[in-house]
């Protein structure tokens, strides 16, 4: 028998595994990670429903060990929580047949059933079915982000709130609890959802093979998985999700996101929690443990893991961002082993601006496909503005529209062009229609592409970019962009002064 | 040595794509005169069980970053890496830590 633990880190960079700490020893560590980690950050309340995504592989297989071990103890401070798991089953997107599909589900079936906890199997052909509210940010249950005092308070707030929210009006709380509670054991008897057809696959099949980069397509496959995610947990009644990022996934998340243009959205991308959904908060329990420390223990202690190939398996280095990131820090960790706690450390020091709690918050103001908050308002001297001049310099076009830049106003035509975009008249800011993207700039491109990009952050519309087929996008994703674009339509005409009475009067807002 | 030395090989977390998705193999390195080494192993896995894209699973002489190993549950880093002698019965374990094997 023989273990392996880590030695303290000095000022040297060496990473000295040695062969000093019995298993025992290192399992402790390994546990009271965990429990440090969700410990550190109090965002999880007594009862409260959490969803756990498992997607098979050591990180979530590694959690789904740890939740177990942490509501089983007999230690006083016991966790407290009611956890359903999630797998979603991406075969139809990365090529797999049925046969294979099935297979994998089984193996994780018998694995989900071993905990005895509630778990529901997604498959990725369902997010065409999804409503279009998934992506609308529900209002969050406690009102301030929990710091240590009132963390106390809010839980206090969260139990008879929990009991609110589920109420029927006409029945007493025990009664629409216990209801409710026997409605979704029926509904989901642990089980598949809804069986999918062929159509299905073929629809999502569609949809990927509209995206032409490996790059668009993982984050297209991320994107629906999380609407996915977010889908079950409300219907559900989960108000946490848990992922499985380790330490080592997350610092190349931080790098290529930044490759992706998500940069104003790192604190919430890699960070422990994010809140951009609102009602249901995405947390991070395994961002302290790194890759190598996973597969440790899971070798040890014989966590089951089930590896499931996916749109990227067996790619080239240099087939997307993503992998090329993947490939740069791993190879750069076996040199210099820090290399990772120091990506770490430093997103540790990213935080999240409290959102603003005011219910002036509006749905534009959200990316439609991430949710984030936008990114792209052409402020003065912002760094948008200037990739957008640089792209208008480098596309050879005759002379358009006058863009003046630091003016949010897009000089000109008229706003109710049948090119469907969208001007804001006078400063962007006071509108807050962030739709001040110089659209003169993309008279060229397709209406549709215009569409949809007002309503996307920056990165998301690189990923549209990438689509041959925008049609191919789900319909709650387009009814959805259709939805917001009237509703800005709507906002706009409001300010405008009527296109009759203004022949002699000059535009007051225009330019 | 002179005896041909049998090896227990166990490839995870998604390695085993390149061995026809077969996690565990018993193998038997043919004699030789020299003691067996890790570096020779992996060249003789590289020319023998590899059945596809050998650049994920070695790169140059040692294994690709991101493929942990084990020789008998302990990290290789411990047992001297590429200069450790295999012996016979040792249990060999590879996993993969990257994205899709």
């Amino acid at each position: 028998m023989l273990f392996v633990a880590k030695l303290p880190k000095r000022k040297s960079n060496a990473f000295i595994w040695v062969c000093l700490l019995a298993r025992g020893c290192f399992k402790e560590y390994f546990i009271h990670k965990f429990r440090a980690m969700l410990g550190k950050n109090r965002v999880i309340f007594p009862g409260e429903k959490v969803l756990l995504a498992v997607s098979g592989g050591p990180a979530s297989s590694s959690m789904l060990s740890q939740v177990q071990e942490g509501l089983s103890r007999d230690a006083p401070k016991k966790l407290r929580f009611v956890p359903g798991i999630i797998y979603i089953d991406e075969g139809g997107a990365s090529g797999q047949s049925m046969e294979e599909r099935k297979r994998a589900v089984a193996q994780l079936e018998s694995v989900f059933r071993a905990t005895n906890y509630h778990y529901h199997i997604v498959h990725l052909e369902q997010v065409l079915s999804l409503p279009s509210s998934v992506l609308e940010a529900g209002s969050s249950a406690t009102e301030k982000p929990q710091t240590g005092s009132s963390y106390k308070a809010a839980v206090d707030h969260f139990i008879p709130t929990r009991k609110n929210q589920n109420q029927h009006p006409d029945l007493s709380v025990e009664n629409a609890q216990s209801l409710l509670s026997n409605l979704s054991m029926q509904e989901v008897q642990n089980g598949v959802t809804s069986p999918i057809t062929h159509e299905h696959t073929q629809a999502l099949q569609r949809l990927f093979a509209s995206v032409r980069t490996p790059t668009a397509k993982e984050d297209l496959l991320h994107t629906l998985r999380q609407h996915l995610i977010l889908h079950t947990a409300r219907t559900q009644g989960y108000t946490k999700v848990m992922m499985g990022d380790s330490c080592s996934r997350l610092a190349i998340k931080l790098l290529s996101n930044i490759s992706l243009g998500r940069g104003a959205s790192l604190a919430t991308d890699t960070g422990f929690s994010d809140p951009r959904h609102g009602d249901v908060v995405i947390v991070r329990p395994m961002r302290d443990y790194s890759s190598k420390e996973i597969a440790y223990y899971n070798r040890m202690f014989d966590i089951p893991s089930v590896f499931i190939p996916g749109l990227d398996s067996k790619a080239q280095d240099k087939a997307s961002i993503q992998r090329l990131t993947e490939s740069f820090v791993t190879k750069l960790q076996t040199d210099f082993p820090s290399t990772v706690s120091t990506i770490y450390r430093t997103s540790e020091k990213l935080h999240t601006a409290c959102p603003p709690q005011n219910t002036n918050t509006q749905l534009s103001a959200k990316c439609l496909l991430c949710v984030c908050a936008l990114d792209t308002k052409l402020e003065e001297f912002s760094a948008y503005q200037a990739t957008l001049i640089s792209e208008q310099l480098s596309q050879r076009r005759g002379p358009g529209p006058e863009f003046t830049p630091g003016t949010a106003a897009a000089p000109g035509s008229p706003p109710a062009s049948s090119a469907g975009q969208d001007h804001s008249s006078g400063g962007g800011q006071s509108q807050g229609c962030e739709t001040g993207d110089g659209g003169c700039c993309s008279s060229a491109k397709e209406p549709e592409t215009v569409d949809l990009k007002s309503l996307l952050c920056y990165s998301c519309r690189l990923t549209i970019k990438d689509m041959t087929a925008l049609d191919a996008l789900p319909q709650y994703i387009l009814s959805e962009a259709e939805r917001r674009r009237s509703q800005m339509r709507e906002e706009i005409s409001e300010f405008l002064l009527d296109e009759e009475e203004n022949e002699a009067i000059p535009r007051v807002n225009g330019s | 040595m002179a005896a041909p030395i049998a090896i227990h090989l166990e490839f995870g977390g998604g390695a085993e794509l390149l061995f026809g998705s077969v996690k565990e193999h018993h193998v038997t390195l043919p004699n030789q005169s020299e003691p067996w080494d890790m570096k020779q192993l992996l060249v003789w896995i590289r020319g023998n069980m590899l059945k596809e894209r050998p650049e994920l699973f070695v790169q140059g002489d040692t294994v690709r970053p991101g493929i942990l190993v084990l020789i008998n549950d302990a990290d290789w880093e411990l047992m001297g890496e590429l200069e450790y002698e295999l012996q016979d019965k040792d249990n060999v374990v590879f996993i993969s830590t990257l994205h899709g094997g």
